[in-house]
């Protein structure tokens, strides 16, 4: 997507994913279930680097990384080493992190690789350079905002959990593409069980963004899928003010601010080089053979691209439904699950993609995080193909189903059953004529077909929507 | 192949490792740091086109942990040693400027 003033942005991503779904951290037996724990409460000497201490290599840590790397296409290298980046930052303990390097000597697990998805309308391939494994550093709090907290605060609860940074060749080409593409990445993932990503930092971004002829900037610290895209359009707009006002944009590292919304500039002058890379001597090389790859073959899921295949053979709805719902592993599941129980597959995917998916949005909610099950999702189009409530009642329904309430229940607590009562609604409908004379009058002429429907639109708002849409139609015409 | 180390190059050195270091004690460990290189610039006079590198210098691989966890340190055992905390955190200078 060129932008219309035609300049036009590059960007990259580096996507750290948590690999939380392992029971412990990547060099300890610390347990992985961090999250929500009091801080520095969920570490050992091995995290603290305390002297004398050696990091260890979780065995599983590396049969996830080669899953991933198998799912992307890459190329699982024989034999990959760590490395050491050196930087002085109070996130780590041992002021350097043990990562893996594609210079130097250095061969990180997997090289290449490549995601398709579908940004709009528009099928798109974007391509890694690498995957490879690495260590998350502690988690820093501040008094309020990055920029304005006296101090930094400290907890090294995170540091040492297993992370599998996926970086791209600089080909997204909108922050509507970067977020099409994450979200298909995070369904790969999840179908792969090595990460729940609804976890807080479960999977966060650093993006290189640069106008075509101009330096790059790399912003670091975006930590949630929903912040890359509003992350991405504040400094591409920072960039373009300044690129337009004259200026020169510096090459430079900036910080995400959350709070204040603004990308700020880390002023460090530290460049690659000052990484110092090199062998990490307390770790031995890890030689990846036939036998492991085989393994990893063999424990492959189904992934989202197959599993949009099936769900349109298996249930003949169209590969867009599919594919929306197999956006989310869990509204895939989800979706599955119901049709098991109600047998209108088209029915199931429509009320999925449409209520159901709107009232997330609105609450800013994954389908998980509700309560809504299976169970009530089916026994509400039931209540609706019986003819006990209208499609409109049910709409009405989805927020209380969101919260654990069945259909049936908050039919009987709230009396809001479909009202097919001809002498009531007939009172109505002559009442909606007597209120619309206009309306009428275009009716009669025959015209527009819609002016009838606001009638019946009318009569349903005089019963708060549980007239029998089909009843009131029969009733108006002859009335008119 | 080896390359003189100035005095600038040991003060870049010197605020990445974030110490302080005297003019003097600049001066002397570029000298030092310098006949260092020299000294290891020897061995690029070595023929090694069809020598593997060398990564690690244990004849081991794969060397694993099973994924199982163990209890490791209570948060006042882990602040012990901490010269600033504060409400269980280790308190550090901040970072970005303003």
């Amino acid at each position: 997507m060129a932008a219309d003033d035609g300049m036009q942005v590059i960007i990259g991503l580096e996507v750290h994913i948590q690999l939380n779904k392992l029971r412990t951290k990547l060099w300890c037996s610390c347990t992985s279930a961090y999250h929500g724990k009091e801080p520095n409460t969920v570490l050992c000497p091995v995290c603290l680097a305390l002297p004398g201490t050696l990091p260890v290599l979780n065995k599983r840590a590396v049969e996830f990384a080669i899953l991933l790397g198998l799912a992307l296409k890459g190329d699982v290298q024989k034999e990959t080493f760590f490395y050491r980046k050196n930087y002085y930052y109070p996130d780590m303990c041992k002021n350097f992190q043990i990562s893996q390097y594609d210079k130097a000597g250095g061969v990180p697990i997997c090289v290449g690789g490549e995601l398709a998805f579908r940004a709009g309308k528009e099928a798109r391939t974007v391509h890694f350079m690498r995957v490879h494994m690495e260590e998350d550093p502690g988690r820093l709090a501040y008094d309020g905002s990055i920029t304005t907290s006296p101090v930094a605060y400290v907890d090294y609860n995170r540091h040492g959990m297993a992370l599998l940074e996926a970086v791209t060749e600089p080909e997204l080409r909108s922050p509507e593409e970067a977020r099409a593409f994450l979200k298909k990445l995070r369904a790969i993932v999840e179908h792969l069980g090595i990460a729940d990503l609804g976890l807080e930092g479960s999977m966060r971004c650093d993006a290189n963004i640069s106008y075509k002829g101009h330096a790059r900037v790399e912003v670091k610290n975006i930590s949630s899928m929903k912040e890359v895209e509003k992350a991405l359009m504040f400094e591409m707009m920072r960039q373009k003010q300044k690129i337009k006002g004259g200026g020169e944009i510096v090459q430079e590292t900036r910080h995400w601010d959350e709070v204040r919304r603004v990308t700020v500039s880390l002023r460090t002058k530290e460049t690659e080089k000052d990484y110092r890379y090199f062998p990490e001597p307390d770790l031995v090389p890890v030689a990846i053979d036939k036998k492991m790859l085989d393994a990893a073959r063999k424990a492959m899921p189904e992934l989202p691209d197959a599993r949009i295949q099936r769900i349109v053979k298996q249930y003949q709805i169209p590969e867009y439904d599919a594919s929306v719902l197999c956006d989310s592993k869990a509204m895939a599941d989800f979706y599955e699950a119901t049709v098991k129980i109600f047998d209108d597959p088209k029915d199931v995917s429509n009320w999925l993609m449409g209520d159901v998916s709107r009232r997330l949005n609105e609450d800013l909610v994954e389908i998980e995080e509700t309560k809504l099950t299976p169970k009530a999702l089916a026994q509400m189009l039931r209540l609706i193909k019986d003819g006990t409530i209208t499609g409109k009642i049910a709409k009405g329904l989805v927020k209380g189903m969101l919260s654990g309430a069945m259909p049936a229940d908050l039919v009987k607590e709230h009396a809001v059953k479909r009202i097919d009562d001809a002498a009531l609604l007939g009172n109505l409908a002559r009442e909606v004529i007597v209120e619309n004379p206009k309306v009428v009058a275009e009716v009669k002429e025959g015209k527009n077909p819609r002016t009838f429907e606001f009638l019946v639109g009318q009569v349903m708002k005089k019963t708060k929507g549980q007239a029998d849409p089909e009843l009131t139609r029969e009733i108006l015409k002859e009335l008119l | 192949m080896s390359k003189k180390i100035d005095e600038n190059t040991v003060a870049h050195l010197a605020e990445l490792a974030r110490i302080t270091l005297s003019d003097k004690e600049r001066k002397e460990f570029a000298k030092q740091l310098s006949s260092i290189l020299e000294f290891f610039s020897q061995i690029s006079e070595l023929d090694t086109e069809n020598v593997k590198p060398t990564y690690h210098v244990v004849e081991l691989k794969n060397v694993f942990r099973e994924d199982e966890s163990r209890e490791g340190l209570s948060q006042e055992a882990a602040l012990r040693n901490a010269p600033q905390k504060e409400k269980g955190y280790f308190k550090s200078p901040k970072i970005v400027e303003d």
